[in-house]
């Protein structure tokens, strides 16, 4: 088993995000994250796709991603040739007993309070997901209240851009 | 040309070649049967008694051409009943334009009369779907539903279009029948270690799917058979692909295949594949089937490479154009003693046949062989009738054979019999049973009405005989609900249609009743008595291997 990032270029229409995940669901390709958004041009969404299994797996799902009318170009993204974020919003319970430790912890992961009350603190980390689940991992000693986080997104580093790919 | 949405589908179906469609009108799509009664000397529409068996005709057409086959629904319950019939299509990658009628625009959404979300419903049996949202959007995106249909892996493609779509106006100008996208051939180094790979094998086996005659790659098949020496074996979709009787020619493979090409693809030391996906009832036990083999695998759809089974060589490309280069690259070469064991395996299958007298399944197929010309299109339904006919009919033409394979479809046979008539002008032959028969009778109505020279041989042995063969082998003979016990004169009901017919319980009234059915200019049905414990032999149980092979009634 290995985790996998593939950034798939789609055609921005109604409902293509559907037509994504339908296929995912019908052939149990089981999905970790997904992120979806508009890119440089209103023509296409570019969406991330995180998930763990073997390379066979990998492939199947990038051959059935291509047969997909509305996809464009598909870039496999590794830990070598991209960088990849994710970003976390994390709610604990305010207790003074506890405080002075996740502040010191939300320190060391460069994380930011976005809203602090009497009961409770809110926290932003932006990280790569495997730094996220530490995180997490560290606040399960304290209470938390929920989690919210956005799903990967990723880059190629360098000038080549997934549109070169396919010369879009 | 400033024409009405309703005009616009019509005239875009008319450019791109269409000359016959199949449906079945209703509120959501009555401006499309108004054009469709204007252009009426241009583009015939064929009703049927039920939008399923309109989905079958469209799809029996396009399997005896190659050309998509065109279908038309309303809204809500005429959209849904055309599911099964494009899921059937999509499993055997037939090419297919289904058009549908739905709600006005401004009402979508609103849950109102006979709407249904059916690009939602069909997202995973199209290869592709469109809801046209504007007029502006509407000839364009039909030609782009044929060339989708036809390119590459041939396969259905929906287009919805809301009422008011099809009575808005807008300008348009014929184009030019849309060519599917060009094939080509796999990358010249996979060919290569492709054509090495078969240079070096001792024990060759040549094996061909639905794929080889989409891609109409027979000559480059045969010739390649020639050259290292190979037997040829298919699967179900296969059959018809290359003349039956071609010595080389071992049968077809898989559950119900013939002895001899699924005991030559065990022994095989490489195997290529062509337009082929090894499902699961060719294969059965997939971690033991063809274990000796080196897979050599050619395949339009890049996704069905090592799908299923591993491949030392996956090759993602046209089968005609990459056969045409791996002629040129592979070596000939002679395998005397792997053509000795070939002929062995022949002899073992000869040994096992059923050489019963009288009115037994295999000779029931004999007798309709003798009547049939190399052009004539034999359309199945499902079932043991289904395996029967693929075993023991022979044909030398492609898509002459006509049979639901991936989604095996009972219900299949009368729609698909019809839309290969119509396409080929042939008499034609369905053979069905009459489990399978019951499900869509209704289009008799539509063979009458239309004078549909068709011949059905209906085996009627009153049981669920596939599932009962099943329920014998492997549930005690508990016959659950496979018994019919029905007391339907089938000969009765086909007069109460308006058709002929008659029953025979003879090999020798068999052979008479063919003889009048195929002078009769309409449908004709034959009701032959059939034993209800006939087998389809041989038998690989499912998810066995050879090595649990049943070729006797019995063993």
């Amino acid at each position: 088993m290995q985790r996998y990032t593939v950034a798939v270029l789609v055609r921005n229409q109604f409902g293509v995000l559907n037509r994504v995940t339908s296929m995912f669901r019908r052939r149990q390709f089981n999905i970790d994250n997904l992120t979806v958004s508009e890119t440089e041009s209103p023509d296409y969404s570019r969406i991330t796709v995180q998930f763990a299994g073997e390379r066979v797996t990998k492939q199947q799902l990038v051959d059935q991603l291509y047969k997909l009318p509305d996809v464009c170009s598909i870039r496999e993204l590794d830990k070598d040739n991209s960088v990849s974020f994710e970003l976390l919003l994390i709610k604990l319970k305010n207790d003074p007993a506890s405080r002075g430790d996740i502040m010191a912890a939300a320190d060391a992961f460069e994380a930011k309070t976005v809203d602090y009350t009497r009961e409770s603190i809110v926290l932003r980390v932006t990280a790569d997901s495997r730094r996220i689940d530490d995180f997490i991992d560290l606040m399960r000693d304290y209470e938390i209240l929920e989690i919210c986080r956005t799903g990967v997104v990723s880059l190629e580093r360098g000038a080549d851009t997934i549109r070169k790919v396919t010369n879009l | 040309m400033n024409l009405t949405g309703a005009d616009i589908v019509v005239r875009t179906l008319i450019e791109q070649g269409v000359r016959t469609v199949f449906g079945y009108p209703g509120g959501q799509v009555i401006h499309i049967y108004d054009s469709l009664y204007k252009y009426r000397d241009e583009l015939k529409h064929i009703l049927t008694a039920h939008e399923q068996g309109a989905a079958h005709a469209a799809d029996g057409w396009a399997r005896a051409t190659g050309r998509p086959g065109v279908v038309i629904a309303t809204s809500g319950p005429g959209a849904t009943n055309l599911v099964t019939g494009i899921a059937t299509a999509f499993l055997d990658s037939v090419p297919m334009v289904a058009i549908t009628g739905n709600v006005m625009n401004a009402q979508i959404g609103t849950d109102s009369f006979q709407e249904i979300d059916i690009t939602g419903i069909t997202l995973p049996i199209t290869k592709h779907n469109y809801f046209v949202g504007a007029v502006e959007d509407l000839a364009d995106t039909i030609r782009e539903a044929f060339r989708l249909a036809v390119s590459g892996r041939p396969g259905p493609v929906l287009v919805d279009i809301p009422k008011d779509i099809q009575i808005a106006r807008c300008g348009y100008e014929p184009r030019p029948v849309i060519a599917p996208d060009p094939p080509r051939a796999a990358k010249d180094q996979r060919i290569q270690e492709a054509a090495d790979c078969l240079s070096a094998a001792h024990r060759p086996f040549l094996y061909f799917g639905g794929g080889l005659i989409a891609s109409g790659a027979q000559e480059e098949l045969l010739a390649l058979a020639e050259k290292i020496d190979a037997p040829i074996g298919c699967s179900l979709m296969g059959v018809s692909g290359i003349p039956t009787d071609h010595p080389r020619f071992l049968g077809m493979q898989g559950m119900h295949g013939h002895y001899a090409c699924s005991t030559a693809m065990h022994h095989a030391d490489c195997i290529i594949a062509l337009g082929a996906r090894f499902n699961d009832r060719v294969t059965g036990d997939r971690t033991k089937f063809a274990r000796g083999a080196k897979l050599i695998h050619v395949d339009v759809d890049g996704s069905e490479l090592s799908k299923n089974v591993a491949a030392v060589c996956g090759m993602r490309g046209d089968v005609k154009q990459t056969l045409r280069k791996l002629l040129e690259l592979v070596q000939p070469a002679e395998h005397p003693e792997w053509t000795g064991t070939i002929a062995e395996f022949r002899e073992e299958e000869a040994r096992n046949q059923d050489n019963r007298p009288g009115l037994t399944p295999r000779n029931a197929m004999l007798t309709l062989d003798k009547h049939l010309t190399p052009d004539t299109p034999v359309a199945t339904d499902v079932g043991q009738h289904q395996m029967w006919a693929a075993q023991t009919l022979r044909f030398s033409r492609p898509r002459r054979f006509i049979s639901s394979g991936g989604l095996g479809t009972m219900g299949f046979g009368m729609g698909a019999a019809m839309g290969a008539q119509m396409a080929t002008g042939e008499h034609t032959v369905l053979v069905t049973g009459d489990g399978s028969f019951g499900m869509n009778l209704n289009e008799l109505a539509t063979a009458v009405s239309n004078r549909i020279p068709l011949v059905i041989l209906l085996l009627n042995n009153g049981v669920l005989g596939m599932v009962r063969q099943w329920q014998t082998l492997f549930f005690d003979k508990h016959y659950s609900s496979t018994v019919l016990a029905r007391q339907t004169d089938f000969v009765k009901l086909a007069e109460a249609f308006g058709a002929g017919g008659e029953r025979v319980g003879t090999l020798e009234d068999l052979d008479a009743a063919l003889e009048r059915a195929f002078r009769v200019r309409g449908p004709y049905l034959i009701d032959c008595a059939m034993g209800e414990d006939e087998f389809v032999l041989p038998m690989l149980p499912p998810g066995g291997s050879m090595d649990d092979i049943i070729t006797r009634a019995g063993d």
